[in-house]
Formats: C-alpha cells, structure tokens, sequence
C-alpha cells in the first residue's frame, strides 16, 4: 500500500506567558506539545489518532494542515514536505476542525464556490461536486440559507462539505462528530467509510472510543506529545476492548513518567 | 490581477454589500454630516444675526447734533430722553434695544480735545444687552458707526479709500483658498473613519470569529489574502469617504453662510477631481494597510478599535497643520512622508497650486508603502502567535 502520510519526528513546543504558567501552576517555561512524533498513513485506510485532552492530537493536525511549523521533524502529505511546501500541502488535503468556522452572513452554496475557487477547481467539476455531495448531506434543501440561521448539525454538514470541495486525497478530521446529534454523526461516519473505499486516506483525532472501533484501520494512541503505541486496531487492543486497552497503556505511561 | 486576489475581494464585497446594516452605517456618515452643518449654519446665522423685519429701537441722552445727522444712517428707530435709569431697566428687560449717553457739550468737547494733552476723552457711553440678539447687533452697528466717525475726525490719510477693488483674488482664488484650509482637515478624518469602520471588522473580527484559518489551509498565498482583503477594504471605505465628502463639500457654504458667498465646488475641474481621487485613493491605501496590520495584532474586534486610535491622533494632528501651514509644500520631500504628503496634496489642488511631481511621489510613496504593508501582513497571517492568539 502507498504511503500517502509520512510523520517524521515531528516536535513542536510552545512558549508559556506568565499568565499561562500561573494559571496552570508550573514554572516550566516551555510546553513539549508534541514529541518527536512519527507515524505512517497508507492510502485507502482511516488511521485513527486517539489521547485524552491535551495530548498533542489537535497541535499534530494544526501541524499537519500547515497552520503551525514544527520546531523539527517534517511530514511528507502524498510526497510534499509540510515544511518546505506548505502550499502544495494545503492543495492535497481537506481540513476539518471544529475550531475553523465559515462566515455567518453567507450561504453554504455561496462558500462551496469560495472555497473551491481557492483551490481553483474548475466551475465545471465545482457544480459537478457541489450537485453530489449538496444531495449526499441533504444540503441542497439549505443552500440558500444564511450560515447564520443553520442549526449546529447543517453548520457542520456544511463545514464537512466545503472542505472537501477539493476531492482531496487526504482528509484531516478532528472529532468530526463533536456536537452532532446521531442522525448527522451517522451520516458524517458513513461518508468517512465510503470515502475510504473510494481510496482515500483519512486520519481522525477523537477521544471517542466506540468512534475509532466502528471507523479506523490502524490506531496511533498519543499521550503527553508521545506516540505510546501505533498499530492495527486488533493488534494494539489484542483481545481487550480499545476502552480498557487505553487505560492500561495511559496508566503504564503516566505512571512510568511519575 | 491574480485570482486568489479577486476572490478574496469579491468574498470581502459580497460580506460587506450583504450586509445592509454596515452599507447604512458606511453611507449615513455624508447624509448626516449635510443635516449637521447645514442646520448649524442655519443654527449660526439666527444666532448673530437680526430678523430682517425688525428695527432695533435706541435711546439717545444729551444727543448732539452730530449724532443726530449720523445716526439715522443705522436705519434704527431712534427716541430721544432723559430718564437714564428708566432706560437701563427697559434694555434690560428687553424692551429697549440700546442706550446712549452722550456727556453734555459733546460735539464742543470733542472739537476741544487735544490727544496730546494726556485728559482724558470725552467718553460715549452705550448700554446693551448681550442676551438680546437684536441689542447685540444693534450695539455692533452703532459701535462701528462710531468707530468710522471717530477715525474720520482725526483723518490725516486713508488706506483704500471706498474699499472695493482692491482685493486682486478672483472668486476662484477665494474659494479656492477657503476649501484649501477646510477640506484637507476634513477629508483626513472622513478617510479615517471609513478605514476604522471596515478594516478591524474584517481582519479582528476574522480571528474573532475563526473564519480566517478556514481560508488560510486552503493553498490561497498568504499575500493573496493580504492584498486581496486590503483593495476590497479600501474600496469600500472610498465609498464611505465618497459619501461623506460630497455630503461635506454641498454643506460647507451652508455652515460658513454669508462668509462664503460664492463659494462652490464647481470651480474646480474634472482634472483636479481626478488628482484628488488618486491622492484620496492611495491615502485610503495607507490607512486601510496600517489599521490592518493594527488589527492583526488584536484577538478581537473591540482590542483592534483601541489599537487604532492613536493612528486617528496622527491623521486629526497632520488636518490641523495643514489647515495652518500656509498653503501647500513646494519641497518634494514633503510628498515622501506619508500621508504628510496626503495633505500637501490636498491642499496643493484645492488652491490651485498643486505641485504634479509631488502629487505623483505621494501615489508612488504611498503605493510603496501600501506594498510593504502587505507583505508585512501576509508574514503576520503566516504566524501562529498572530493567528492563534488567544
């Protein structure tokens, strides 16, 4: 299989304020955010990253999409390096998070037609696109509705939409079901399988577990910036529900650093 | 021109002409400055002026003769009396408009009088009520009155005797010179306003809202952006200045009233207008660029407001030396620093003495730096600590 995502040691740390550190009682100068972190991707797959709050997994996407430079270490997305080529980066994958909001005062089929223009797709294969996937999500019964007047599930079919307007080979998604009610999170987890059969490469960050068990191929769990274990879904659960194998690992790993 | 550029424009347009309250809060600024100064010009004028039906009435005491012949000139309804006291309360109480007393014997005293001597003057002693718009006009008229007939008595030559014809400037020149000190002043602040209106709302508010790192993990160059969100904002904020410009320029005469008679815009023409736009448009560069890279630095729209208002300091500071510079810089260097250079040349093509190589440095110096701006901010949309601040 073809190794579309290469993570290579990647490392990125942050300066904390003095506000920072007296808010969270250290006097470490630096947070460690993400540590010397590698993993691979193929193509076809959906690979999983999973941790608990402020592990790394939102900092290795931001990284990932480009939105922050890593101290060191590099990515290679589909063969273009994050560092070195970060536009070529930005044009090969679709970027979901939920703290990238669309502008209220316009329209999802407004926003398909920006954000396709931005990565200069043809109007042709634009409306093309927008034609499939407004019908997939049902959005084409709102597409002249203001962002503004959408309920949290059509915002997020709309968010999921636009940035795939691209037909990327990658797609990043961070807790792609956060805040949906079970019909959208149904259909948000059926288009990530079908999009893995059309041969796509997904990497998800959740902290749900029953998330990774129903969708990913392979599993990175990460905690503390480090990736404690990367492998199949059977092979890192070997036999025990994903639950109590990340416990066992989280408890082995904290305690070992305590 | 690029497409990334265009797009970002035409999103910036459409987010600003979708909106109909920011298009109401960007033009009502020229509506409201017309209704402002034409009602405190109309305000102003019923203030130091008199109704023109109504004749002051004046009381004299001890009226000389000389008096007598002069002051009917006024057209002022005169009566003559005795009872100081009964007058005083009349002026007072607004019944009477002015009182003059004259000492017994004026126009003898006042033929005797040797200014040499040292004693003092034979003194006139006029009552009024400042209260009373009318007493107060009465009292200007007769004071001049006076005044005229006393330099008459001691005159030994005249300056322009008759008074007209001797003012060499045409009407233009008048005009030109009165717009030259009013305009520079205004339109600074009109083209401020515009920028801080538009520019912290779409660069602040962006990161408020986390719309901009949407746009910025699509392969869209940083500069595109940049330069993109800077030619859309300062389109709009030229129509913001648009408005209230030509809401100031049909007002002014208005507010000025009668000190401006004959003072209208038309006397300036379709060329001046054009090297006005190009001085306007590329100062609107430098301010939207400015406030920009401002806004950038804020977490919220509010922190940007407060940001930039120091650059409204400098913009109000460079309009008042300009209204006070006596005309227009001949040095090119003025034209270098700028939007210094924005007022010389506001007030070069005003009063018609515009200087075509420093109208031509202050686009190109303003252009450069509108260019620097831009790169300045496309490095800042490529910081993490810019855009992800919180």
């Amino acid at each position: 299989m073809r190794e579309l995502l290469q993570v290579q040691d990647l490392t990125k740390t942050f300066q904390l304020s003095a506000k920072q550190q007296k808010l969270e009682k250290t006097k470490e100068k630096v947070r460690v955010a993400v540590n010397h972190l590698s993993f691979t991707a193929y193509e076809g797959e959906i690979f999983g990253l999973l941790g608990p709050n402020g592990a790394g997994k939102t900092t290795t996407l931001r990284l990932l999409a480009t939105l922050i430079r890593p101290d060191s270490g590099d990515a290679l997305v589909d063969g273009a390096s994050v560092v070195r080529e970060p536009g070529k980066v930005r044009g090969r994958i679709g970027f979901l998070t939920s703290e990238l909001k669309l502008e209220d005062c316009f329209t999802p089929n407004y926003l398909f037609d920006f954000f396709a223009a931005l990565h200069k797709v043809e109007p042709a294969v634009r409306d093309k696109r927008k034609k499939e996937l407004f019908e997939r999500f049902g959005i084409d019964r709102f597409a002249e509705v203001k962002v503004t007047n959408l309920s949290t599930g059509m915002k997020q079919k709309v968010s999921l939409v636009v940035s795939i307007a691209h037909d990327p080979d990658i797609i990043i998604f961070d807790e792609p079901t956060n805040g949906l009610d079970v019909l959208t999170a149904k259909v948000v987890t059926d288009f990530l399988q079908q999009l893995r059969d059309e041969g796509k490469t997904i990497i998800v960050s959740t902290h749900i577990f029953s998330l990774i068990e129903k969708l990913c191929d392979r599993v990175g769990i990460i905690i503390s910036g480090k990736m404690i274990v990367c492998d199949t879904l059977d092979r890192v659960c070997g036999g025990m529900s994903l639950e109590d194998r990340f416990f066992e690992i989280y408890k082995e790993t904290v305690g070992e650093a305590e | 021109m690029r497409n990334g550029v265009l797009t970002i424009m035409n999103k910036e347009l459409a987010r600003f002409f979708g909106d109909k309250r920011m298009v109401v809060s960007i033009l009502m600024p020229g509506v409201l400055i017309y209704i402002m100064y034409a009602f405190m010009g109309n305000a102003m004028g019923s203030a130091f002026g008199m109704d023109e039906d109504y004749t002051p009435a004046i009381q004299a005491v001890s009226l000389p003769g000389s008096m007598e012949a002069l002051l009917p000139q006024t057209g002022f309804s005169l009566i003559t009396g005795t009872d100081e006291e009964a007058a005083k309360e009349a002026v007072t109480n607004q019944e009477l408009d002015l009182l003059l007393v004259f000492p017994e014997g004026f126009d003898e005293a006042v033929a005797a009088y040797e200014a040499s001597s040292g004693a003092p003057a034979p003194n006139v002693e006029v009552y009024y009520n400042s209260a009373s718009t009318n007493s107060s006009f009465a009292y200007r008229a007769v004071v001049d009155l006076m005044d005229a007939y006393e330099a008459q008595m001691v005159n030994k030559f005249d300056v322009n005797a008759g008074g007209e014809g001797y003012d060499l400037a045409t009407a233009e020149d008048a005009a030109g010179s009165f717009f030259a000190m009013m305009m520079p002043l205004l339109l600074m602040i009109f083209l401020y306003s515009g920028c801080a209106a538009v520019a912290p709302e779409s660069i602040a508010g962006e990161k408020e809202r986390g719309t901009i790192a949407t746009m910025l993990i699509t392969p869209i160059r940083r500069s595109d952006v940049a330069l993109g969100k800077i030619l859309a904002l300062a389109l709009i904020s030229m129509i913001s200045a648009a408005s209230s410009t030509v809401g100031a320029v049909l007002a002014l005469p208005k507010m000025m009233g009668g000190m401006t008679e004959g003072v209208s815009a038309d006397i300036y023409s379709i060329q001046d207008y054009l090297l006005l736009a190009a001085v306007i448009f590329s100062t609107v560069l430098v301010l939207v660029t400015v406030i920009s890279i401002l806004s950038a630095f804020a977490k919220t729209i509010k922190e940007a407001q407060t940001y930039v208002m120091p650059v409204m300091l400098v913009v109000m500071g460079l309009g008042i030396v300009g209204m006070f510079g006596g005309g227009a810089s001949q040095e090119l260097a003025s034209y270098c620093i700028p939007l210094y250079n924005s007022v010389q040349c506001m007030m070069g093509v005003f009063s018609f003495t515009s200087l075509p190589l420093g109208v031509a440095a202050t686009v190109g110096v303003n252009a450069a730096v509108t260019l620097l701006g831009v790169v300045v901010l496309a490095g800042m949309f490529n910081s993490e600590k810019i855009i992800f601040a919180r």
